[in-house]
């Protein structure tokens, strides 16, 4: 049976970690390779690398990192973070990365999504998705949820599928930082209306956040970054108690 | 020892590379047939679409020379659909080293299967030490059907075949090369198979 993915995301600034409290208000958790390698052996089923300062001049770091991370780590990865071009995408799956995740540049340019499954497959295309409920609509956001959109997170997600991406990675704006729990009634929704997987994201705090994105939120895998960089939940106690409450886990 | 992955412009197989790397072998990325055909071993990766895949092992002749090598030969991912007869993905043929016809999911579920999920019913020396149920990564939209040749089944909506060997041919759905220390175990067993078949 194909188990629920817990993913520790590494927000990436300059080459070192850092998480975001609603975006904001940075504080440094570590060397990205030392934590990858170290996810890894503690039970972590795959890693999300954010570069949440992205520019083009920085862009040889971050390939930098990729290629570090790719030799020592053995389980699969996804780079995000300011990625607009087929080019770009190509060296860092060449580096080593096994998917990229593209947020802003879907938005402005959709045929982004086409290009990229269709050269590279599907499966390395993950769709990130920042919205915001408002008034009991929900709107996606633009660059790390700053610009608001008049578009609609669930047409947009249709439509993302119907143009080649493989997963998509659901962020609640609402719920990020929070530590009050995910957007469950949303990814539900969600998990409905497309055929791909669903990565929730924003508002973990506790065990029973993400049962409740599993089963409530019909979730395929959950992310996490600040819980499990500061050691509030450890990755292999989390998976032991989903595991209790029949939801299936890699352990 | 001489390992050779088959560099036809496919997918991420700098990863592979690194998996071989951590276990102390230098795996010579290559596209050039006298030098596949002389290594002691071979690995087949492949990530992307089929029918493009098998277009540009058909323009680099690499089509005709795999299904004629004598050494171990290890297909992952599209690299083991592509040595099946055919694949419903762009409707193309494949090299037809196993004899099954590769299929898509249905709708039932959710297409690709991306993560973990055991694997079973083990039969090959590959998968020495390894335990049964053991977990593997996958990443893919269509599957080999159960077969003759299966040596490891994987249930996604219908029990399928993760893996497959005929010969001196192996072939695995799952990543090795991602799939932790046991995967890297799997790449270590098809590093100690018996050269000549």
């Amino acid at each position: 049976m194909l188990t629920k993915r817990i993913v520790p995301c590494l927000d990436i600034k300059n080459g070192r970690t850092v998480k975001g409290v609603n975006f904001v208000n940075l504080i440094d958790a570590g060397d990205p390779v030392v934590l990858a390698k170290q996810y890894a052996d503690l039970g972590a089923d795959e890693l999300v690398f954010l570069d949440i300062a992205a520019t083009l001049e920085n862009r040889g770091t971050t390939l930098d990192m990729v290629l570090k991370v790719a030799k020592q780590v053995n389980i699969p990865f996804t780079v995000g973070g300011g990625i607009s071009s087929v080019e770009h995408v190509d060296a860092l799956l060449k580096c080593g990365a096994d998917k990229v995740s593209i947020n802003s540049s879907a938005v402005k340019r959709p045929d982004l999504i086409n290009e990229l499954s269709q050269k590279f497959g599907s499966q390395c295309v993950v769709v990130a998705i920042d919205a915001k409920q408002i008034d009991g609509e929900w709107f996606v956001h633009l660059a790390g949820g700053t610009i608001p959109t008049d578009i609609k997170l669930f047409e947009w997600a249709k439509e993302v599928e119907e143009r080649g991406a493989g997963e998509i990675l659901f962020t609640s704006m609402n719920h990020d930082g929070t530590k009050a729990g995910f957007a469950n009634k949303a990814l539900a929704y969600l998990s409905d209306l497309v055929n791909i997987p669903i990565i929730a994201s924003g508002g973990a705090g506790n065990v029973q956040h993400f049962i409740d994105t599993f089963t409530l939120g019909k979730s395929d895998a959950a992310l996490a970054a600040s819980v499990f960089h500061f050691g509030e939940i450890p990755i292999l106690e989390l998976k032991q108690k989903l595991k209790e409450n029949n939801i299936p886990v890699r352990i | 020892m001489k390992l050779v992955i088959i560099n036809y412009g496919a997918g991420n197989i700098k990863s592979i590379q690194f998996a071989f790397k951590r276990l102390g072998v230098e795996a010579v990325l290559t596209n050039n047939i006298d030098e596949i055909k002389a290594a002691d071993k071979v690995i087949f990766p492949g990530v992307g679409e089929a029918s493009s895949a098998m277009r540009m092992l058909q323009e680099s002749g690499l089509d005709k020379v795999i299904p004629t090598l004598t050494q171990p030969v290890l297909g992952i991912c599209l690299g083991m659909q592509l040595m099946c007869n055919s694949s419903e993905e762009g409707n193309t043929k494949g090299l037809g080293i196993f004899n099954v016809d590769v299929k898509r999911f249905s709708n039932q579920v959710k297409v690709p299967q991306m993560g973990w999920n055991v694997i079973a019913d083990l039969k090959s020396d590959l998968f020495k030490d390894i335990k049964e149920k053991e977990f593997m990564y996958l990443v893919h939209s269509y599957y080999a059907p159960t077969c003759n040749e299966m040596i490891a089944k994987t249930d996604y909506e219908v029990e399928y075949a993760s893996a497959l060997q005929k010969d001196n041919f192996y072939g695995v759905q799952f990543h090795p090369e991602k799939s932790g220390i046991k995967g890297s175990k799997i790449l270590e067993n098809f590093l100690k198979l018996k050269t000549n078949n």
